[in-house]
């Protein structure tokens, strides 16, 4: 009866033995998973990205509840700032990296990587009463860069031309700059305004204004778009998605979302979700144009 | 008991000390980050493009750093927003020290306290939806965001200093001045402009000062209605971009250590000279008019 009892103590601490290991190994399994949960992508950079992003984000986090994704604007140039100091998982850019930002990042030991995500039209804009409907990309340089300054000297009325453009932290500013001002620079007369939804608004309101903003926001705000003629003899195409797609429409670009080095993790998987064809029809809802179009 | 009350009394001296001390070498760091930021660019850049009337920070031809237009357009905002300012707030000071009633007082103080707990970025938003449209409407302009509504704003945000203190100067005159002019058969009309107003001449004066370098260092409210076009005002109703405007647009994307960057560190010193000049001839004028009675 002693000896059993005794036996049967052994066994008892053997299996409290047991049970505690499987606890430990158990706590151990878990341990990543209560790491995953707390899994946090911060994304940064391109305003006109911004919207497209949080509608990714906000979808992606619906499928996967374990994940938060941090989406915020402040300019291309914000969003290259931001990852060269460590301060976000994800870039935003509507331009490629200047040369500048390359070195700094090798010196940082910072590897960028490009993925796109997107196709956006450029939009040039003007009041909904402005009798003028389209224009050929050298008279939108001149108009940018100075040279007119009355709408007469497009066949407009008789008026000053009050041209808008972003701030220098903007990619769009630098895309508009290198590809349709073909790298002069902007009018010292231009009012720079700090987002597109300011120059959507600045549109609405002055009659003889014009500026040029994503098409996701031309398409969805008060205001008119040019249509855009290549040269002075070609036809002349109004932006819309299905004309940036198959490039009839001149003034487009990429989005880019930038990770340092290969992605991996919370933020690799948000980027495979975003190139998805789930992600992509986010982007025609979101009037962007897709991949693969 | 005695040696115990020392013994815990030992630190309030030292203690108290670093409380004083702190905001001095928390000003005095300030200043030698920023010089020492902001001298290279001395030498990076060359004289000419400094004394140029073009600011191109970015450009794919030749970058300049024409510093005129922002100098001008700071002083030129401000200057306007104190031609309103002062006379409104002189005004007001008189009326709450010498006139109202105290039930008056009691509503009026208040008020230009809440006025002056507005964070500027509320006052921005208030101006960019109903200033900017009213200035446009009032005076049939093409575009709302001009100098003028900027200095609407900046005046706004300098009547809370100018008052208070002015309303100061104006209740330190002495009774018997104000006995012995009603005595002489003053109305009390009289009194206040002859003999009050005179008498409280230098106080007014510093705080029309203090007011103004309030207003000079204001970023937000004049970023968003100014319209930011880099060039040297011609009338009220141009767009311009002050210094304050252009760090904190710029600033934000400008590559760490290159001759942008230190060029914007000069330009808050610039700013801060300013700033502490117009606080220190202010406090001068304040003190010899304290010696005088």
């Amino acid at each position: 009866m002693h000896a059993k009892r005794r036996v049967f103590d052994r066994f008892r601490t053997i299996a409290t033995v047991g049970a505690l290991a499987l606890l430990l190994t158990v706590a151990q399994l878990a341990t990543p998973a209560i790491g995953q949960q707390s899994q946090h992508v911060v994304v940064k950079g391109s305003d006109t990205i911004v919207n497209l992003a949080s509608a990714w984000a906000e979808e992606y986090m619906k499928q996967r509840p374990d994940v938060s994704i941090s989406v915020t604007g402040g300019g291309s140039g914000t969003g290259i700032a931001a990852m060269l100091n460590g301060t976000c998982d994800i870039a935003n850019c509507s331009r490629r990296w200047k040369q500048k930002e390359k070195d700094r990042a090798a010196q940082l030991g910072i590897t960028p990587v490009e993925h796109i995500v997107a196709y956006d039209g450029i939009s040039v804009v003007v009041n909904k009463k402005n009798p003028v409907g389209a224009l050929t990309l050298e008279q939108i340089r001149r108009i940018f860069n100075g040279s007119y300054t009355n709408w007469r000297q497009v066949g407009g009325p008789n008026k000053r031309i009050g041209v808008l453009t972003r701030d220098t932290s903007s990619g769009t500013y630098l895309y508009f700059q290198e590809h349709v001002l073909m790298k002069d620079d902007y009018t010292t007369s231009a009012r720079m305004l700090p987002s597109n939804a300011a120059i959507a608004n600045s549109v609405t309101q002055d009659r003889f204004s014009i500026g040029y903003i994503g098409l996701g926001y031309a398409l969805t705000s008060d205001v008119k778009m040019i249509k855009v003629k290549k040269s002075e003899k070609a036809s002349a195409v109004t932006p819309s998605v299905a004309t940036v797609a198959n490039g009839d429409y001149p003034i487009s670009r990429p989005l880019l979302m930038y990770t340092n080095g290969q992605p991996t993790g919370a933020a690799g998987k948000f980027l495979l979700f975003v190139k998805s064809p789930d992600g992509q029809k986010i982007v025609e809802k979101m009037r962007f144009v897709p991949l693969g179009k | 008991m005695k040696t115990n009350k020392q013994g815990a009394d030992w630190w309030v001296r030292p203690g108290l000390l670093v409380c004083a001390s702190a905001s001095v070498l928390l000003v005095t760091a300030i200043l030698i980050s920023l010089v020492r930021e902001g001298l290279p660019a001395l030498w990076e850049v060359p004289l000419s493009s400094f004394t140029s009337t073009i600011w191109r920070p970015i450009s794919f031809v030749q970058e300049q750093f024409g510093i005129a237009p922002l100098f001008v357009s700071s002083l030129f905002v401000t200057l306007l927003a104190a031609l309103i300012a002062v006379p409104l707030g002189l005004g007001a000071a008189v009326y709450i020290s010498h006139i109202a009633c105290p039930l008056e007082r009691e509503i009026l103080k208040p008020a230009v306290e809440i006025l002056a707990g507005i964070p500027s970025v509320v006052l921005g938003f208030f101006g960019l939806m109903i200033m900017v449209p009213l200035v446009k409407s009032v005076f049939g302009l093409d575009s709302g965001l001009c100098a003028l509504t900027g200095s609407l704003l900046l005046a706004f945000m300098a009547l809370p200093t100018i008052i208070t203190i002015s309303e100061d100067a104006l209740r330190s005159v002495p009774k018997n001045y104000i006995d012995a002019s009603l005595a002489l058969g003053a109305s009390p009309a009289q009194t206040v402009f002859r003999t009050t107003v005179p008498a409280a001449r230098s106080g007014l004066v510093a705080a029309s000062l203090m007011g103004m370098g309030r207003v000079i260092g204001e970023t937000m409210a004049v970023i968003m209605v100014t319209g930011n076009a880099i060039e040297i005002p011609g009338s009220v109703f141009d767009p311009v971009r002050t210094m304050t405007a252009t760090i904190a647009a710029e600033m934000g994307e400008v590559a760490f250590g290159g001759v942008h960057y230190h060029v914007l560190f000069l330009i808050s010193v610039i700013l801060l000279i300013i700033t502490i000049g117009t606080n220190w001839i202010a406090q001068y004028v304040l003190r010899k008019s304290r010696i005088a009675e």
